[in-house]
């Protein structure tokens, strides 16, 4: 057990998640600005919520998430 | 609210008993419920005293003896009932992976593709009437557990449990979005409006949530349920969201449901990793019941969209 608490967590096959405040900025330049405790940014890509993950993840075969 | 209807000899004399704030339980204690759906509405009813009670019932209700004894008769014929149809044990290996690869493998019937292309608006509005006995307490089963659990799954479920509370805004409070949505659709807004117009299989997904969360032995049971509805909730809601904005409902109830697109891809993580995770770190006995908590929440969603897709006839 750790006293540190992470502030970004990089799930497995998944999302970046970011607690706190942040304005992210995607891959075309637009900000987005977070609006809950903590938020799930898409790394695979295919999210249709662009910066945020929507879970299509799930539905890519694990070897080709990013 | 009121009490509801009763649906059998058992919820008929409960009720009336409760109504009328008897203190001769004898009878009602005695009476064996007909069929599940009496069993399932005398049990929601009782559930209900723990949360926000109805207006023709007496508070103090809530911990009367022999309504406790009652509850205990019923909902353990429930666990037995739920414990039968689940796999037994759990999948070997690491917990996260397990746990999203365990619900990525059950198959099962989908309302919300259903509605995505081809429920008509009279379908869709029996739907939200079915979800309101939920929504409009949502994340409420989950409450139960922040005091049962460890400090650090505590703090993880709260950190859900607050998103899903509106992160302090009463007015993006979820199940608040919920009422909003169904006002605009034309819909009764009050909690448990709809209550006696649901099928069995509705009461069944309702007192999963209830049994455990108010049975501390079962939390294992409530953080795998409650990982389980969040991992099976972005897409589908994103379906529900579309075949909604199909048939022109009103932008509050699409809202609702785009919020949780993105909401759940967070929760979902969350509730597996943080939740569950730390749950299981400091309980490891536990693990069986996570995923039987699981198992519930998915099996308990097949069957009520078999149900609603029989009555569709989809």
């Amino acid at each position: 057990m750790t006293d540190e608490h992470p502030s970004i967590i990089l799930c497995a096959d998944g999302p970046i998640l970011v607690r706190g405040d942040h304005l992210v900025q995607d891959s075309e330049g637009g900000l987005h600005r977070t609006t809950r405790p903590v938020s799930a940014v898409c790394r695979c890509g295919k999210s249709g919520s662009q910066p945020w993950c929507d879970g299509t993840h799930k539905v890519i075969p694990k070897a080709k998430r990013a | 609210m009121l009490t509801p209807k009763g649906r059998g000899s058992l919820s008929e004399i409960v009720f009336e008993g409760m109504r009328a704030g008897t203190t001769s339980w004898k009878p009602a204690l005695r009476t064996l419920a007909d069929d599940d759906e009496d069993l399932h509405i005398t049990l929601w009813a009782l559930y209900e005293l723990h949360y926000r009670g109805f207006d023709d019932v007496d508070d103090a209700l809530e911990w009367q003896p022999e309504l406790i004894e009652l509850r205990r008769s019923l909902e353990t014929t429930f666990e037995h009932v739920l414990r039968d149809r689940a796999p037994s044990g759990s999948p070997d290996g690491a917990f996260a992976a397990s746990f999203f690869d365990f619900v990525a493998d059950h198959d099962g019937p989908s309302v919300a593709s259903y509605v995505h292309r081809d429920a008509d608006r009279e379908q869709v509005l029996e739907l939200l009437r079915m979800r309101s006995i939920y929504h409009l307490k949502e994340s409420d089963p989950s409450a139960w557990l922040v005091p049962r659990v460890s400090n650090r799954t505590k703090a993880a479920l709260m950190e859900l449990q607050f998103d899903e509370y509106g992160g302090g805004d009463p007015t993006a409070l979820h199940a608040e979005l919920f009422a909003r949505g169904m006002d605009d659709c034309g819909l009764r807004a009050e909690y448990g409006a709809y209550i006696d117009d649901v099928p069995l299989e509705v009461l069944e997904e309702n007192n999963a949530m209830s049994l455990f969360g108010l049975n501390r032995r079962l939390r294992g049971a409530a953080l795998g349920h409650l990982a389980a509805f969040e991992v099976t909730s972005s897409l589908p809601s994103r379906r529900l969201a579309q075949g909604m904005t199909r048939l022109g409902l009103p932008d509050s109830m699409i809202g609702y449901y785009l919020e949780h697109v993105e909401a759940d891809a967070v929760h979902e993580q969350l509730a597996v990793r943080t939740i569950c995770g730390s749950l299981l770190d400091d309980e490891p006995a536990l693990r069986d019941d996570v995923f039987l908590g699981a198992f519930t929440c998915l099996d308990l969603e097949d069957r009520f969209a078999r149900r609603m897709l029989d009555v569709w006839a989809a």
